[in-house]
C-alpha cells in the first residue's frame, strides 16, 4: 500500500475533523431551534449578533487553550492560569486605579479618561506579571522536577490569595475609557479582541511551525528522555511552554478585566483552566502528551461558546448550563475513546478488506 | 536498631514531617494567642472541618490509585441540595440518608467505570462528574433550601461532651471513624494493598493478577460515597441544601491530601497524614480568625505556599530513598 489513503480516510484521520464536525452539528441544532441565531444586524458602527458574542465571549478562552495546548503537548498540565488571569488583571486595575484599601476614591480618578499610570505601562505590566507566572511554573516544573499538575497547583492555591492581595480585597472597577477599548472596542466593525487572537494566533503557529521550537515541543511530549539524550534541551522548551501559557493567560486576563470594566479578583476568570484544557482535549490533543494542534484547541474554545451562548437562548439558567456542559464533555469524551474510534473505523471499513487481510 | 530506626524514619519521614509541622503551627498559635490552648479550639478544627476530612479520605484512596476526584465539592452541594428537597417533601431522614449515600456510590461509580472501560484522563471525567454535580444541584434548587427534619436537627444540636466543658457534635466523630475503617482496610487486607499495587504502576498490577478494574471501580465508589457522606455531613452543620455550596473545596481537599504526604503520582500515601493535613489547613484559618486582623486570602497564600514546602521535603525523602 504504497499509495496515499483515500481522501475521505485522511480527512476523517486529520486532527480538526471532529472538532469541526462537532462544531457544525451545533450549528445546525442552532440553525433549527433557535431561527434567530444567526441573524447578524449593524449597530452605530459594529455588527452585533449571537455569532458575534460567541466570538468575543470565546477570545480569552481560545487564548487561554493555546497556551494550554503548548503545556500539554509537553506531557505537562497548567491548572494555574484562572489565577494568573486574576493576578494580572488586578495588577493592571491597581495601576490604573490607585484607591486601596479603605481609600477615599477620589473623584479624579472617576473620570473617563484620567489614570494613575499610562495606558501602555499597564499592559506591559499585565503581560509582564503573567509571563512572570507562567516563568515560576516553568521553573518549578523543569528545575524543580516537580510533577505539572502539582507545580501549577500551588499557584492555582495561592493565586487568587495574591490577586486579593494586590487589589487588597477590594471589587477594582476601571472608568478609564481607554482600558475599555481591548474587551469591548470594535475595529473594522469586528471585535478588538477577536484581532488580538488572530494575532497571538498567527505568532504561536509561526513560532511552533516555522521554526523548530514545535517539533522540540512534541518530541519532549513523547519522551522527554529520549530528546534530552538527543540533544534538545527539554528544560528550557518546558519552561517555555509554560511561560507562554502564562503570557496568553496574560492577554486573556486584559480581554477579561476589560470587558467588565473592572477586576473582581474571586471570580474573574473562573474555572479558566477547566474550560481550556476541555477546549484542548476537544482539539484531539492528548493529555499524554506529543502532537497536538493549535486551530482545533481553538475550534474546541469555539464549541464551548457556542454551546454556551446557544443554552443562554434556549433559555437554560447559567448555574444549570453546568450540567448541559457535563453532558457536553461526556459525548466529546466517547467520541475520542479507543472504544469508539474502533466502533466508527468498523462501520467505515465493512466494504473494505476484513481483519487480517490489512498489510 | 538504629538502622531500623533510620529505616522508619525514611520511609515514614513525609508523615512525621507533616504531624510535626503540624503540632508546630499549633503551638506557635497557642504562644501567639493564649486562648487558643483551649480543648475547645482543638475540637473545633474537627467540628468545623467534618466534611473535607470525609471527602479528604475518599480523594486520598483515589489518588493512592493514581487517579485524581474533583467532583467531591460538587458532590458535597448536590447531596446537600438533593437532601433538602427531598426532605422538606416530607420523607424520613433514615430514607434520605441511605438513598443519598447509594447516589454517591452509583456516581462515583459511573465515573470509575469510564475511566477505566474508555481509558479517559481520571482528570477530564471527574471534571465532568463536579461540573454535572453543581449543574444538577442548581436544578433541583436555585435558592437556599432549610431543613427542618427532626432527626437533622437532633444531630445537628446534641452536644457530646468529651472532656470537661469541650464538647463535639454528633456527625463530628464520622470522619475520624472513617479514618481508622480506611487506615485498616488500606494497611492490612489485600484490597487495600491492591491499591497501592495498581497506584504504583497499573501494567505490573495486572501481570501480577491484581483485579485492576474491580480496584479501581471499588477505589472511585469509594471516593464516591466519601464525598456522599461528607455532603450529609455539611448539611447537618449547616442544616440547609444549596447547588454553591463548598465552593473550592476540591482544592483544600487537594491541598489537604497532597499536604498529608500523599504522591499525587500514586502509589503512596497514607490516610493519616491525610487527617494531619486537614487539621494544618484548619489550624491555619483559626490563627487567621484569632488574629482578626489578617484577611482571608492569606488562607489561600499559606494553603499554597505550605504545599511547595511539602513537595519539597516529600522530593528530598524520595530522593534519599532511592539513593539508599
Amino acid at each position: 500500500m504504497n499509495h496515499k489513503p483515500p481522501l475521505f480516510k485522511r480527512i476523517r484521520e486529520s486532527k480538526i475533523f471532529w472538532p469541526v464536525i462537532s462544531f457544525l452539528l451545533l450549528l445546525v441544532v442552532d440553525a433549527v431551534f433557535a431561527p434567530g441565531f444567526f441573524r447578524i444586524g449593524i449597530v452605530e458602527d459594529h455588527f452585533y449578533g449571537n455569532m458575534i458574542n460567541v466570538f468575543n465571549n470565546a477570545a480569552p478562552l481560545m487564548l487561554v487553550a493555546i497556551g494550554m495546548t503548548v503545556v500539554i503537548a509537553t506531557e505537562g498540565v497548567d491548572l494555574s492560569v484562572g489565577a494568573v488571569i486574576a493576578i494580572s488583571a488586578a495588577m493592571g486595575t491597581v495601576l490604573i486605579n490607585p484607591a486601596l484599601g479603605n481609600e477615599l476614591i477620589l473623584n479624579e480618578v472617576l473620570a473617563a479618561n484620567t489614570t494613575n499610570t499610562p495606558l501602555w505601562i499597564v499592559v506591559l505590566v499585565i503581560l509582564l506579571g503573567g509571563t512572570l507566572c507562567g516563568l515560576w511554573n516553568g521553573f518549578l516544573v523543569s528545575r524543580g522536577k516537580i510533577q505539572p499538575m502539582v507545580a501549577t497547583l500551588i499557584l492555582m492555591v495561592a493565586g487568587r490569595g495574591i490577586a486579593q492581595l494586590i487589589t487588597n480585597g477590594q471589587i477594582m472597577t476601571v472608568y478609564y475609557r481607554p482600558y475599555w477599548w481591548f474587551g469591548n472596542g470594535y475595529v473594522f466593525r469586528l471585535p478588538v479582541s477577536l484581532y488580538i487572537v488572530a494575532v497571538v494566533g498567527i505568532l504561536a503557529w509561526v513560532l511552533v511551525r516555522k521554526t523548530s521550537i514545535g517539533l522540540f515541543i512534541e518530541s519532549v511530549g513523547i519522551n522527554a528522555k529520549a530528546s534530552f539524550y538527543s540533544g534538545v534541551n527539554e528544560k528550557n522548551v518546558k519552561m517555555f511552554a509554560y511561560t507562554f501559557c502564562g503570557f496568553c493567560s496574560a492577554i486573556a486576563g486584559l480581554i477579561l478585566s476589560s470587558y467588565i470594566h473592572g477586576c473582581d479578583a474571586n471570580n474573574i476568570g473562573l474555572s479558566y483552566e477547566l474550560d481550556a484544557i476541555l477546549a484542548v482535549v476537544i482539539g484531539g490533543t492528548l493529555m499524554s502528551g506529543g502532537r497536538f494542534s493549535l486551530l482545533a484547541s481553538m475550534i474546541g474554545a469555539l464549541l464551548i461558546w457556542t454551546f454556551t451562548i446557544t443554552m443562554y437562548t434556549f433559555g437554560v439558567p447559567a448555574n444549570a448550563l453546568l450540567a448541559g456542559r457535563a453532558v457536553l464533555v461526556l459525548v466529546v469524551v466517547l467520541l475520542y475513546s479507543d472504544y469508539f474510534s474502533r466502533f466508527i473505523n468498523r462501520i467505515f471499513e465493512r466494504k473494505g478488506p476484513q481483519h487480517g487481510t490489512e498489510i | 536498631m538504629a538502622q531500623r530506626f533510620k529505616t522508619f524514619l525514611i520511609s515514614n519521614g513525609p508523615l512525621l514531617t507533616t504531624i510535626l509541622i503540624f503540632i508546630i503551627v499549633y503551638i506557635v498559635g497557642g504562644q501567639l494567642y493564649p486562648a487558643m490552648q483551649k480543648s475547645q479550639v482543638f475540637f473545633n478544627l474537627f467540628i468545623n472541618n467534618a466534611s473535607l476530612l470525609i471527602i479528604s479520605i475518599g480523594l486520598t484512596l483515589v489518588i493512592i490509585a493514581k487517579g485524581i476526584d474533583l467532583s467531591v465539592a460538587g458532590m458535597i452541594a448536590l447531596t446537600s441540595a438533593a437532601s433538602a428537597a427531598l426532605l422538606q417533601t416530607g420523607m424520613s431522614a433514615y430514607v434520605v440518608i441511605p438513598l443519598m449515600l447509594l447516589m454517591g456510590i452509583v456516581i462515583g461509580f459511573v465515573m470509575g467505570w469510564i475511566i477505566h472501560y474508555f481509558k479517559v484522563q481520571p482528570f477530564i471525567v471527574t471534571l465532568m462528574g463536579l461540573w454535572f454535580a453543581r449543574g444538577m444541584a442548581y436544578i433541583i434548587t436555585l435558592t437556599s433550601l432549610t431543613i427542618n427534619d427532626d432527626v437533622y436537627r437532633h444531630l445537628a444540636l446534641t452536644k457530646l461532651y468529651l472532656a470537661d466543658k469541650a464538647y463535639v457534635y454528633i456527625p463530628t466523630l464520622i470522619g475520624p471513624v472513617l479514618l481508622l475503617i480506611t487506615f485498616y482496610i488500606m494497611k492490612y487486607t489485600r484490597l487495600g494493598r491492591t491499591v497501592y499495587a495498581v497506584g504504583n504502576n497499573e501494567e505490573s498490577a495486572r501481570l501480577m493478577g491484581l483485579p485492576v478494574g474491580r480496584t479501581k471501580l471499588i477505589v472511585y465508589s469509594f471516593g464516591g460515597f466519601c464525598s456522599a457522606l461528607g455532603g450529609i455531613v455539611f448539611s447537618i452543620n449547616l442544616l440547609s441544601g444549596y447547588g454553591g455550596y463548598a465552593p473550592g473545596m476540591e482544592l483544600d481537599a487537594i491541598a489537604s491530601v497532597v499536604i498529608g504526604g500523599t504522591l499525587l503520582t500514586g502509589g503512596v500515601g497514607n490516610v493519616i497524614g491525610t487527617l494531619f493535613g486537614v487539621l494544618i489547613n484548619g489550624t491555619i484559618v483559626t490563627i487567621l480568625q484569632f488574629n482578626g486582623t489578617l484577611s482571608s486570602w492569606w488562607t489561600r497564600i499559606m494553603v499554597g505556599a505550605l504545599t511547595l514546602i511539602f513537595i519539597g521535603i516529600q522530593s528530598l525523602f524520595y530522593m534519599r530513598q532511592k539513593h539508599s
